[in-house]
């Protein structure tokens, strides 16, 4: 799990997620906030479809892959979160072309 | 500065491009630009600093003690570079750099090429690759991603957690977290108790490194607040969708014990993949078990026009990498016809005093803190390719039956280092597993040839560039 430490300061950022609404804060990733609000998985592995998180935070591994306003296969860790945001897990085999 | 937020905002042609806003980049663009070049500097981050001092200039974390000192020197790094002429761009991604120093820049679906006239490749390090069985599950992840979560959002990682690995880096992060009040269950440190002995040699020269004494009085810290095993020889990740336990052996003895999260970290190397795909020519380092670029004095790579700054030419830490960054702008600055030889080796004088200081000892940490072959090599059914799934298993079966001499022959059977991370995370695991399973080396199995885009990059983007006439009648058939 992931907590926010008491005093951080930022103002609220609502994004939705498959649909539901979830809230970051002004300074959040795209991955930050979604690790904060509790969703770890974001994705299924390209060949075995495997749960996978984000693992570097700093634009390596690709592990935090999510859609974002409908383009597939953004690097959460690497976009800024903005309001309104439709963030999209890349959970299924269903999504697994995208990374084709 | 001034900020672009769209790819029409940037010339056509540059003086000089920097690539990568950490310190080594934020140093170099703001004396060229200063000096009067035409600089930009890009990065793919949402704000500058780099990882060492990321967010410097928007984290949430008020309470100045919580990252500490050193890490607070980033603000005055970025206060001047925000007070220069350059053109900062950030948000954006460098995803092709030319021999001929053309690149393609891409940012918000829409990309653009410019051509620069000298270039300064500032990306950084990212950490060693820690490939050890179920690191691929949700719950584990790198220390730095740790920190990173803390100082852009001050986020930290709670419950049941667990701390492994080798290196300063370490120790610096255990002490963020215990002074944010987190606490762990485990650290353990998987620094090969061999390596005191090799490492003895080079102490005299680290007793005069200004790392010493906060690099004590940082371990000290840790151990009063935290329980650590020291001598830890295995490590696994276990746990079905997540991690649930992590198995280690330290004095011969397997330990299991509950965890939410693991975060494993032994030390960084430099981020070579532009460098690669640029042509620059690399070179093993047997102290920081990494490949660097090969480099002149003044950090230009074997590419006319292409140097290199920071970590990403060497590990030396952040305050040796504006000092390089110094150096390879000066240098910039001569070969553009700005500032004279003269002028270039009288200014580089005090910066290489300062950059010799920071050198001290560095041997020593590098000795100290090799990460142990077992951390190093994949084993039997860890994936060593996170990506496309390859274990160490299949890479040893592949070198022993087929005769496979080297990663890239490698990417035709098994694919691995050819998924979306490009080989950065699997790189060095691959090279020493191949040259573990030939009984070679890995300078003689060599590295993966890299080539653009070294970061995906849609058809649409590619479809909106501008096309010259010229091209157009290339391809134009009639």
């Amino acid at each position: 799990m992931f907590q926010r430490l008491p005093d951080p300061s930022g103002s609220p950022v609502s994004f939705t997620l498959d649909g539901r609404p979830l809230e970051g804060r002004q300074g959040d990733t795209v991955s930050s906030a979604l690790l904060a609000a509790g969703v770890e998985t974001c994705r299924s592995s390209a060949v075995s479809g495997e749960p996978r998180a984000p693992y570097c935070l700093m634009g390596v591994c690709f592990e935090c892959l999510v859609t974002i306003d409908g383009v597939g296969n953004q690097q959460g860790c690497l976009v800024a979160l903005r309001p309104g945001m439709q963030v999209e897990t890349q959970i299924g085999r269903g999504k697994r072309e995208l990374a084709r | 500065m001034k900020t672009l937020s769209h790819v029409n905002d940037l010339a056509e042609h540059y003086d000089l491009v920097v690539i990568g806003a950490g310190p080594a980049g934020m140093a170099a663009a703001t004396l060229a630009a200063d000096k009067g070049a035409q600089v930009l500097l890009v990065d793919e981050n949402p704000t500058f600093g780099g990882q060492i001092y990321r967010a410097v200039s928007s984290t949430p974390l008020k309470d100045r003690a919580l990252l500490g000192a050193d890490y607070w020197k980033g603000e005055a790094i970025g206060a001047a570079f925000s007070q220069s002429q350059a053109d900062y761009f950030p948000g954006a991604t460098v995803w092709q750099l030319s021999p001929e120093l053309e690149l393609g820049i891409s940012s918000g679906g829409r990309t653009a090429v410019l051509h620069a006239r000298r270039v300064i490749m500032a990306t950084g390090a990212l950490e060693r690759p820690m490939p050890i069985k179920g690191w691929t599950l949700p719950g584990v992840m790198t220390a730095g991603a740790a920190q990173i979560l803390l100082k852009t959002s001050g986020v930290a990682v709670s419950g049941k957690v667990v701390l492994a690995g080798c290196g300063p880096l370490l120790w610096l992060i255990a002490a963020q977290y215990l002074a944010a009040g987190k606490r762990f269950d485990a650290i353990l440190d998987t620094t090969p108790r061999g390596n005191w002995r090799t490492a003895m040699k080079d102490l005299p020269g680290f007793l005069t490194s200004p790392y010493l004494a906060k690099g004590l009085k940082l371990m000290a810290k840790v151990r009063r607040q935290a329980k650590i095993i020291s001598g830890v020889t295995a490590l696994a990740a276990e746990g079905e969708g997540h991690l649930a336990r992590v198995r280690y052996t330290a004095g011969g003895r397997e330990v299991v014990i509950e965890a939410d999260h693991l975060l494993l970290h032994q030390g960084v190397t430099p981020n070579i993949n532009m460098a690669s795909a640029s042509n620059c020519e690399l070179e093993w380092d047997d102290a920081q078990l990494a490949w660097k670029p090969k480099l002149d004095d003044w950090g230009n790579t074997t590419v006319p026009g292409i140097a290199i700054s920071g970590d990403g030419a060497g590990i030396a830490g952040a305050e040796a990498a504006a000092e390089r960054g110094r150096i390879t702008a000066l240098d910039a600055l001569a070969g553009l016809g700005i500032i004279s030889i003269a002028q270039r080796d009288e200014q580089a004088k005090p910066i290489r005093s300062e950059l010799n200081r920071y050198d001290r000892g560095r041997v020593f940490l590098d000795r100290l803190y090799q990460p142990a072959q077992q951390f190093r090599v994949a084993g039997e059914d860890t994936i060593a390719c996170r990506c496309e799934e390859v274990t160490g298993g299949q890479i040893r079966k592949a070198v022993t039956t087929l005769n496979i001499a080297g990663p890239n022959q490698l990417k035709s059977f098994l694919r691995c280092g050819m998924g979306p991370c490009q080989g950065r995370l699997c790189g060095l695991t691959v090279s020493e597993t191949i040259a573990e399973a030939r009984g070679s080396t890995p300078e003689a199995v060599g590295y993966y040839r890299l080539r653009a885009p070294v970061k995906p990059v849609t058809l649409a983007e590619l479809a909106s560039l501008k096309q010259s006439e010229t091209e157009i009648r290339t391809v134009a058939r009639g």
